[in-house]
């Protein structure tokens, strides 16, 4: 136990020499100052003239976007029109795809991440990525989330545990988990599960969150758990979200993307499109005559 | 009443395959008692201990230590792993999280064909090729003389034979992980050698260890290629330049030849049981590992 405790102390130690220390300065890598207030930076994403391909299939043509800040914007659309492959553009998880080849400009705040060899892993780190099936990592619930910031530097303990702390509260899991931070994330149920995952993706600071169809494998209870943290987050974060369920939409949208084949057909505020669709398209998909 | 034809087959079917297993079991337990019994000559009058942990192996004095050969064993397969686990592993995981799929497509076959080998290559590959070099340039460094057959060698040749089985083993066990997984850490920002030293490796530990049982069982029990650069001398090694004598090669070499002699032939059966009982204690040790594990991850 001693042991332990000294050799907690030497780490301390050494934390505080890193965190004071030149070195700590010069290499400039990824370290927040963790003041849970998110500076109430305008952060803005547009997409201009983004042409995917994939081995010969045009997968996404010609899309022009704006995506509103702090806002929920949804894209809808058919099955197979691109939702998803929009959304892992944005944080090039579409790289992973062979034989990808990506045409156009994504700006975020002005940069373009498709071409100007931005590091790829603060890219990632600013578009907080929720999948479809949550799939927490095969660790602990605290590793879980501080595993993100772990990656990215910070070893402080009482600073991961803080923004442990902090997260899982913004995610509204703290009060079922806090008494089993050690035990595996595998053991939660599958919509503690996905509220794990956001609480993880936060973790990071994110600037954007990209939800794929973050409620579809989730029971009607934790979606609408779900779906109330993203209304509440959308003070802090700007949130895209590609849905199935035109309901979710309605509740939620503020701003809405119709798609259909790989083309975006319609976009515009939530009310205007569900209220007053201007293209036929819209109109048949919203009426239910194709899904 | 009618008698459905299907339920029949269908029953019948899981009988037959009952019975199979319950006969590869009794194999195994049948196996297991036959070297017992052909093995008691030679543990009357003599202690486990004696046998177990004594040097003098000098069969026409009657005197039976297994030393030599059980460390002799222990030397080459361990040497075999040392060698053998780094490389499979980096080598499995560059070709499942690095590779062009084109690499892939023509390392794959590459591994089989290594694999699929028979072992008596090997021994004449480490005869012509590992065994001059480590006498002539490698020994020079460390020892003042070895005839290269040593436990070195060996270990080398077996390290090169379980070394493809390693890889496709590691290889099932990375491509099992879900891309969800990768795509969740690479998400966060992670780095591909972060996701996958912490994540993807984290994830397989438990195959990884039922991997290396297996490699290590196939290790201890190989026989002709070790047979071949071992240099077949009953001794401890004190280095592993020093010839030695592994229990496969000792049974492959004597069994049939010397047999006149009292006891040796019990003798024989008993350095066979030493390696059955080792290889399934360790595969029932691994066993128990694993499920602690599995037990602790769910």
């Amino acid at each position: 136990m001693s042991l332990k405790s000294s050799a907690n102390s030497i780490y301390n130690q050494y934390n505080e020499w890193w965190e004071s220390s030149a070195l700590r300065r010069q290499v400039k890598i990824f370290r927040p100052d963790y003041k849970f207030i998110r500076k109430s930076e305008e952060s803005e994403l547009m997409v201009e003239n983004l042409n995917v391909h994939i081995k010969n299939n045009h997968i996404l043509k010609d899309i022009n976007l704006s995506i509103p800040d702090k806002k929920i914007t949804c894209i809808i659309g058919p099955s197979g029109c691109g939702k998803s492959t929009l959304l892992k553009t944005f944080n090039r998880l579409i790289d992973s795809v062979e034989g990808v080849k990506l045409d156009g400009k994504v700006l975020i705040d002005g940069e373009d991440i498709i071409h100007s060899g931005q590091e790829i892993t603060e890219l990632r780190r600013k578009m907080g990525l929720i999948s479809q099936r949550p799939c927490p990592l095969p660790m602990s619930i605290f590793e879980n989330i501080a595993y993100g910031c772990r990656i990215h530097g910070i070893r402080n303990r009482r600073k991961l545990n803080m923004i442990v702390q902090h997260y899982l509260k913004s995610s509204g899991l703290w009060e079922e988990v806090k008494d089993r931070l050690r035990s595996p994330a595998a053991r939660l149920s599958i919509g503690q599960q996905q509220r794990l995952c956001l609480a993880r993706s936060l973790a990071v600071e994110p600037q954007f969150i990209l939800a794929d169809e973050a409620t579809s494998a989730l029971d009607p209870i934790s979606s609408k758990i779900i779906e109330d943290l993203f209304v509440k987050l959308k003070a802090n974060y700007s949130i895209i979200m590609v849905t199935h369920t035109l309901h979710q939409a309605l509740r939620i949208a503020d701003y809405v993307v119709f798609m259909y084949l790989g083309e975006i057909i319609e976009a515009g505020d939530a009310q205007q499109i569900f209220n007053n669709p201007q293209h036929e398209l819209t109109k048949k998909y919203l009426s239910g005559a194709f899904s | 009443m009618r008698i459905n034809f299907r339920t029949l087959c269908d029953k019948g079917a899981g009988g037959m395959m009952f019975i199979l297993l319950i006969l590869s079991v009794v194999l195994l337990i049948a196996m297991g008692i036959g070297l017992w019994f052909k093995a008691a000559p030679v543990l009357e009058g003599r202690m486990l201990k004696d046998l177990l942990f004594s040097a003098n192996w000098k069969p026409l004095k009657g005197e039976f230590g297994f030393l030599p050969f059980v460390m002799g064993t222990l030397w080459i397969t361990g040497i075999a792993i040392i060698l053998a686990l780094p490389i499979s592993l980096l080598a499995a995981t560059f070709l499942t999280e690095y590779a062009r799929p084109v690499i892939k497509k023509y390392v794959f076959p590459a591994l089989d064909i290594l694999a699929a080998l028979p072992s008596v290559i090997y021994g004449v590959w480490g005869t012509l090729i590992i065994v001059p070099w480590i006498s002539e340039e490698l020994a020079l460094l460390f020892v003042e003389y070895s005839t290269g057959y040593s436990a070195l060698a060996s270990g080398i040749v077996l390290g090169v034979m379980i070394l493809p089985l390693l890889v496709s083993l590691f290889i099932e066990l990375f491509s099992a992980v879900p891309n969800d997984l990768r795509e969740a850490s690479l998400g966060l920002g992670a780095t591909k050698w972060q996701t996958t030293h912490r994540v993807v490796l984290r994830k397989t530990i438990p195959g990884m260890i039922a991997a290396v049982v297996l490699a290590i069982s196939r290790a201890f029990g190989e026989t002709i290629a070790v047979l071949m650069v071992c240099g077949n001398l009953a001794q401890v090694p004190n280095s592993m330049f020093d010839a030695v004598y592994p229990i496969p090669a000792l049974i492959a070499n004597n069994y049939g030849e010397m047999l006149s002699l009292p006891l040796y032939e019990a003798a024989l059966m008993f350095a066979a049981l030493i390696l059955f009982v080792v290889v399934l204690l360790f595969n029932l040790a691994s066993r128990m590992v694993l499920y602690r594990i599995e037990k602790k991850s769910n």
